[in-house]
């Protein structure tokens, strides 16, 4: 499950894996076209649209890119880079750069681009940004009442308009397609001749039938997590699937035995779990049952994943929900933690014991109930002293 | 040999598109370019003026961002590689030629203060707005991003607002 860094892809590796990503990224920007200024701004006075066809076909590709990964599980968004909302420093910083960008005729990468194939007006550009940013640094008091107003946090742009994430990339899709196609008839006038590019009209078609067919598919899928949150919330869909259960008594003795192999996911809310947490537990709700964290544990080989809940009910939740998303061996405390609280930790004996097996369970109850609350206590310190351990969102952005 | 056929836009846009998916799924961040020109301008400033950097208030807030060496920064590295891949698009496009190009109904002069000026105000602009064109407007949209969008909204629009008043620079 992606982001790939830092698990996969150690933080130094990463940097490698930059120079990678930036070699490709210079070479697509040099063979579109974008190391020299008089195709940049072709966009602004409509003789060349295509800063236009590039930039908006590689945002829809890689949006839609993105919502695939994320509805299929292979992206957790939720560690990924969402630039943050500063609504007046966007929109100001926006139009001075829009500004920059008709007198200058490039923007900071492209003229990277342009420069790196001996355009000296690029070079002065980059040299001009340089004062750019020493203006905004020693000026940096002065504008920072700009820079940090109206903070939105990081939201996203479907949710600001109060639509659905599939309904905006559909909108945004429909957007780039009619520019794309409202711009040949604006150059053919600018020019006087459509556009020679135009001519491999057999790509052209078969690119947006590709781009066409991914997109209904994206969008006409219902979404994965909403769907399958739904599901486990009916309380049918829960009884027809079987789940194992673990008795308190067993998840005990796993405890007390220290037993490697278990692994404890409590969906209780965060100020019960925090007040007490059973060892190799960790907090989860079912929404971060698809995050990365979780994925990480119910991905491991050879462990038991116990599920537990105030209620057996709401842990076979996250216990048909970890199977749909395809884990295996998952169990469900019986009882829930209620019960497990009642057999084990505050066990008091009910009366004497009649056959041999109530006797049994009885002693190893007495045990347990000693034995547990000492090693909650013992975790407890542990957790304290190692701090939390999530895996945090990257910084991104320039 | 003549200069290649630039490529097919859509082409190009769809290439760059993945490119920068794969930067997304690799690194869960998207491209950037501005970024890296405040990296190096903080190491010019930390090396010239010693001590400096470390009192004035936004290179303080920059270093809480980025612990450690300034150049040892994801988009420095990108945009180290950026340098690459252009220069080898440019060979084998037979696109290298040191020239400074400007429209032939503007001189030389006006494109070198142009260059200078609108690549002052790109610079600062990327500032103000948390990004460029690449880090801001393409990843934000690829997030979709409300503040990436604004800014690329911002940035196209502007850019068509004030078009008009510098046409005689290009056309």
């Amino acid at each position: 499950m992606g982001p790939l860094v830092p698990e996969v892809i150690g933080n130094e590796l990463n940097f490698i894996v930059a120079l990678f990503i930036g070699i490709a990224f210079g070479f697509i920007l040099e063979q579109a076209g974008f190391s020299t200024s008089k195709k940049l701004v072709g966009l602004f006075y409509g003789y060349d649209f295509t800063v236009l066809r590039v930039f908006f076909t590689a945002g829809v590709t890689a949006m839609i890119g993105v919502i695939a990964l994320d509805h299929w599980g292979l992206l957790d968004m939720s560690l990924v880079y969402v630039n943050p909302t500063f609504l007046w420093s966007a929109i100001v910083g926006g139009l001075i750069m829009g500004l920059g960008f008709v007198v200058g005729g490039f923007c900071p990468g492209t003229s990277v681009c342009a420069a790196a194939i001996g355009k000296i007006d690029a070079m002065i550009f980059i040299g001009g940004s340089f004062l750019g940013v020493m203006i905004f640094a020693e000026g940096y008091p002065l504008f920072e009442h700009l820079y940090m107003s109206d903070a939105w946090g990081n939201v996203k742009v479907f949710e600001s308009l109060g639509m659905s994430q599939s309904l905006f990339a559909f909108l945004l899709t429909v957007i780039a397609v009619g520019a794309f196609w409202a711009t040949t008839f604006v150059e053919k006038k600018v020019n006087g001749e459509l556009n020679p590019e135009f001519n491999h009209k057999k790509l052209y078609y078969s690119l947006t039938a590709i781009a066409v067919v991914i997109a209904i598919s994206a969008f006409a899928l219902p979404d994965r997590k909403e769907n399958l949150l739904n599901k486990v919330n009916d309380e049918k869909f829960i009884t027809s699937n079987e789940v194992k259960l673990m008795t308190t008594d067993e998840l005990a003795f796993r405890i007390i035995d220290d037993d490697k192999n278990i692994q404890i996911f409590d969906l209780r809310a965060k100020k019960d779990f925090d007040s007490l947490n059973l060892p190799k537990s960790n907090n989860y709700t079912l929404e971060s049952l698809f995050e990365k964290d979780a994925n990480k544990l119910l991905s491991l080989k050879n462990k038991k994943n116990v599920f537990i809940a105030d209620d057996e009910q709401t842990a076979r939740k996250g216990a048909v929900l970890a199977l749909k998303l395809g884990f295996t061996d998952i169990y469900v405390l019986q009882g829930g933690m209620e019960q497990f609280k009642k057999d084990i930790i505050y066990f008091k004996i009910p009366g004497i014991a009649n056959t041999q097996s109530e006797k049994d369970t009885y002693r190893f109850r007495t045990k347990a109930s000693n034995v547990i609350p000492m090693l909650i206590q013992e975790n407890k310190e542990k957790h304290k002293s190692s701090g939390e351990n999530k895996t945090k969102r990257v910084v991104g952005g320039c | 040999m003549n200069e290649k056929k630039f490529m097919n836009p859509y082409l190009a846009g769809f290439f760059l598109g993945l490119i920068l998916l794969a930067t997304i799924y690799i690194t869960g961040r998207g491209l950037g370019a501005s970024g890296a020109v405040k990296s190096v301008y903080t190491v010019v400033v930390e090396s010239v003026f010693p001590g400096y950097t470390s009192n004035a208030l936004y290179y303080q807030e920059y270093g809480k961002e980025h612990p450690g060496n300034p150049l040892k920064n994801w988009l420095v590295f990108e945009v180290i590689g950026v340098i690459i891949g252009a220069f080898i698009s440019g060979l084998i496009s037979n696109r290298l030629k040191l020239i400074l190009e400007h429209s032939p109904k503007s001189t030389v002069k006006v494109r070198i203060a142009g260059a200078l000026i609108g690549g002052l105000l790109f610079g600062f602009g990327a500032q103000l707005g948390r990004g460029c064109t690449s880090g801001a407007a393409l990843s934000g949209m690829a997030v979709l991003s409300t503040g990436g969008l604004i800014t690329m909204a911002a940035i196209f629009g502007g850019a068509y607002l004030f078009a008009y008043f510098f046409r005689k620079m290009w056309i």
